[in-house]
């Protein structure tokens, strides 16, 4: 069975839905709270995948995504 | 009370090779009378190889320092005939508690199975542990071997040549010219023998001081090991609370990078700090105050020609995980059967080479352990604090994020996977104790399954029809059958489901090569190949 992969397409079900409870989520955190609570989610995403490759492949991609933007 | 560590143990006596005409030449010399260098000393005195230790002290280490001794080490202290005595005086445990500011949000068990002589831990001060190793050489030499420590003995040159390596020692009495045949450096994380040979030694420094305390109090603390992250007496920072012999408590507090060493240093400075901890009604006495940084370290090579680096002399790692002692207790365990066998002429010299291998792979992997710890304990970013009060947050209730949470990564032996003198593996049989991994505990003969291991190499028989001895040139493995028909726990960690195997088992008790039945051939390449042959 080949390794499974990062999953690039769009695959987000009512993306819009999603995109306000992310930011319901946030609604009158301080900086510090905000930056908890992403830590908080990406740990709890990070342990439903639990797949070192996809973590790794999605943490490359995150870093290379902010370079490109940056140079 | 005198303590012991005040007390002079190998004082300082004249020896004749300070009047010879001519300098006596010493099969092996050993720099410095720590845990580590006894530890060699004892395992090549009972293999019959004469050593000397130069120490340029008289007495056990001031203070406690290291205080955490793995099972691993105790197991190997049971080979080195003093396993008992460490571990009949230290405090024994298994357990830690991890608090986050007022919360206890998580404990954990080390060692969750039985079926083990030792241990996960065993607490002792070094100056005890030190004490009961000086007794077993003298023992020794009571017994005829010969050992010695010569006390006050300071090396201030060396120089190394092909076939020796010749030393300027200085005494109370002035300088002798000593020459080894082969030369043991443990002289500690600020190694003179690798400053006077020019070698380098680097790695990344932690900027950060902590502050370490032993006090003797009356306490009913339990026996685990307590670990705080930003507790409400020491803001910010992490604390840990350790119980030792003695009613002696190992306090360690993390105090930052911009502070005045010298003043924290004081008493007037550091009970404040500690009554903030233990309550104000709290009664102690402190026995032992310092105050540390650390650094990552290694040198390239652990060995360079007749001179071998172990312990903190060749590696250096933050205190986290209790990697220190222990790890140079695994040099000496992976070193001294070899030399043994390169100096008695059964082995070729590059059988060394092995050493310099898997204890660099085995002080990587400590690196790489201590460094990770490091860096969860002691966030050195905005945002690697983040993630770590995260981590912290989450696992008070929820299970998933336990395995997150680094409070030091507690010292396991090394498995030398891929190693130079590993032999033919079976997949078929448990991953635990594959080749390269330390021969795994377990009940054997109403005893112990290491305490039945050989001094030389081992052919464990379980079900399988082997001769008593195999040799490959001059080295032999003997046999040591066992039935484990009756015995679940020696089937489950040496045959998984399989009904017969056959395990080549090296001197320091790693596993060699395995297989599931007997071929001559086959056992004895693996055994040529572990003991550097072929």
């Amino acid at each position: 069975m080949p390794r499974p992969s990062l999953n690039l397409s769009a695959n987000l079900p009512d993306p819009d839905g999603f995109y306000a409870d992310l930011l319901a989520a946030h609604d009158g955190l301080s900086k510090a709270e905000s930056d908890a609570l992403n830590a908080r989610l990406l740990l709890i995403l990070a342990n439903h995948i639990g797949e070192r490759g996809l973590l790794r492949e999605a943490i490359q991609l995150a870093a290379s995504t902010y370079r490109q933007n940056n140079t | 009370m005198t303590k012991i560590f005040e007390v002079p143990l190998y004082p300082y006596q004249r020896h004749k090779d300070q009047d010879a005409t001519t300098p006596v030449r010493r099969k092996v010399v050993i720099i410095g009378a720590g845990p580590v260098g006894m530890a060699a000393a004892i395992d090549l005195a009972q293999r019959d190889i004469p050593v000397v230790i130069l120490d340029d002290n008289d007495r056990v280490s001031f203070g406690s320092r290291a205080i955490c001794f793995s099972k691993r080490t105790l197991e190997i202290l049971d080979r080195l005939g003093c396993g008992d005595a460490n571990v009949e005086k230290g405090v024994t445990w298994n357990k830690g508690r991890v608090f986050f500011d007022t919360r206890d949000i998580y404990q954990f068990d080390l060692l969750p199975e039985d079926g083990h002589k030792r241990p996960a831990f065993i607490n002792l001060q070094q100056y005890f542990f030190e004490q009961f190793l000086f007794e077993r050489i003298q023992e020794l030499a009571a017994a005829g071997k010969e050992i010695e420590i010569r006390g006050r003995n300071r090396v201030e040159a060396i120089g190394a040549h092909p076939d020796h390596v010749r030393l300027e020692v200085e005494t109370p009495e002035g300088s002798y010219e000593l020459h080894a045949e082969w030369l043991i450096a443990c002289d500690g994380a600020n190694s003179p023998t690798r400053r006077m040979l020019g070698l380098d030694f680097v790695g990344r420094v932690f900027e950060d001081n902590f502050l370490i305390a032993d006090v003797i109090m009356k306490a009913d603390f339990p026996t685990e090991r307590w670990f705080w992250f930003d507790p409400p007496f020491n803001r910010g920072q992490s604390a840990l609370l350790h119980k030792q012999p003695d009613d002696v408590w190992r306090i360690d507090l993390q105090l930052g990078w911009d502070i005045d060493r010298e003043a924290e240093k004081r008493p007037e400075n550091v009970i404040p700090r500690l009554k903030a901890m233990l309550g104000e009604d709290v009664e102690f006495d402190l026995e032992w105050v310092s105050i540390y940084t650390f650094q990552c370290r290694r040198m390239e090579r652990f060995r360079h020609g007749r001179v071998l680096f172990a312990g903190d002399a060749a590696h250096q790692v933050s205190p986290f995980g209790a990697r220190g002692a222990n790890s140079g207790l695994q040099d000496t365990d992976n070193l001294c059967w070899k030399l043994a066998l390169v100096i008695t002429g059964d082995a070729p010299e590059t059988l060394l080479e092995s050493y310099d291998w898997e204890r660099v792979y085995g002080a990587d992997e400590n690196i790489m352990n201590s460094t990770r710890s490091t860096d969860f304990i002691t966030p050195k970013s905005e945002i690697s604090r983040v993630f770590r009060d995260a981590v912290l947050d989450l696992t008070e209730n929820h299970d998933f994020a336990r395995p997150l949470v680094n409070s030091g990564r507690l010292s396991v032996p090394c498995t030398y996977d891929d190693g130079p003198l590993n032999g033919p593996d079976c997949d078929a049989l448990p991953a635990r104790t594959r080749p390269g991994s330390v021969a795994c505990d377990a009940p054997a003969n109403g005893g112990w399954l290491l305490d039945q291991l050989g001094a030389g190499f081992t052919l464990l028989s379980l079900g399988v029809e082997s001769p008593e001895s195999v040799s490959a040139g001059p080295v032999s493995a003997t046999r040591l059958a066992l039935d484990a028909g009756e015995n679940d726990t020696l089937a489950a960690r040496y045959l998984g489901g399989q009904k017969a195997a056959l395990y080549l088992i090296r001197p320091d008790q790693h596993v060699a090569a395995r297989w599931k039945s007997f071929d001559e051939t086959a056992v004895q390449s693996a055994l040529a190949l572990a003991s550097g042959q072929s």
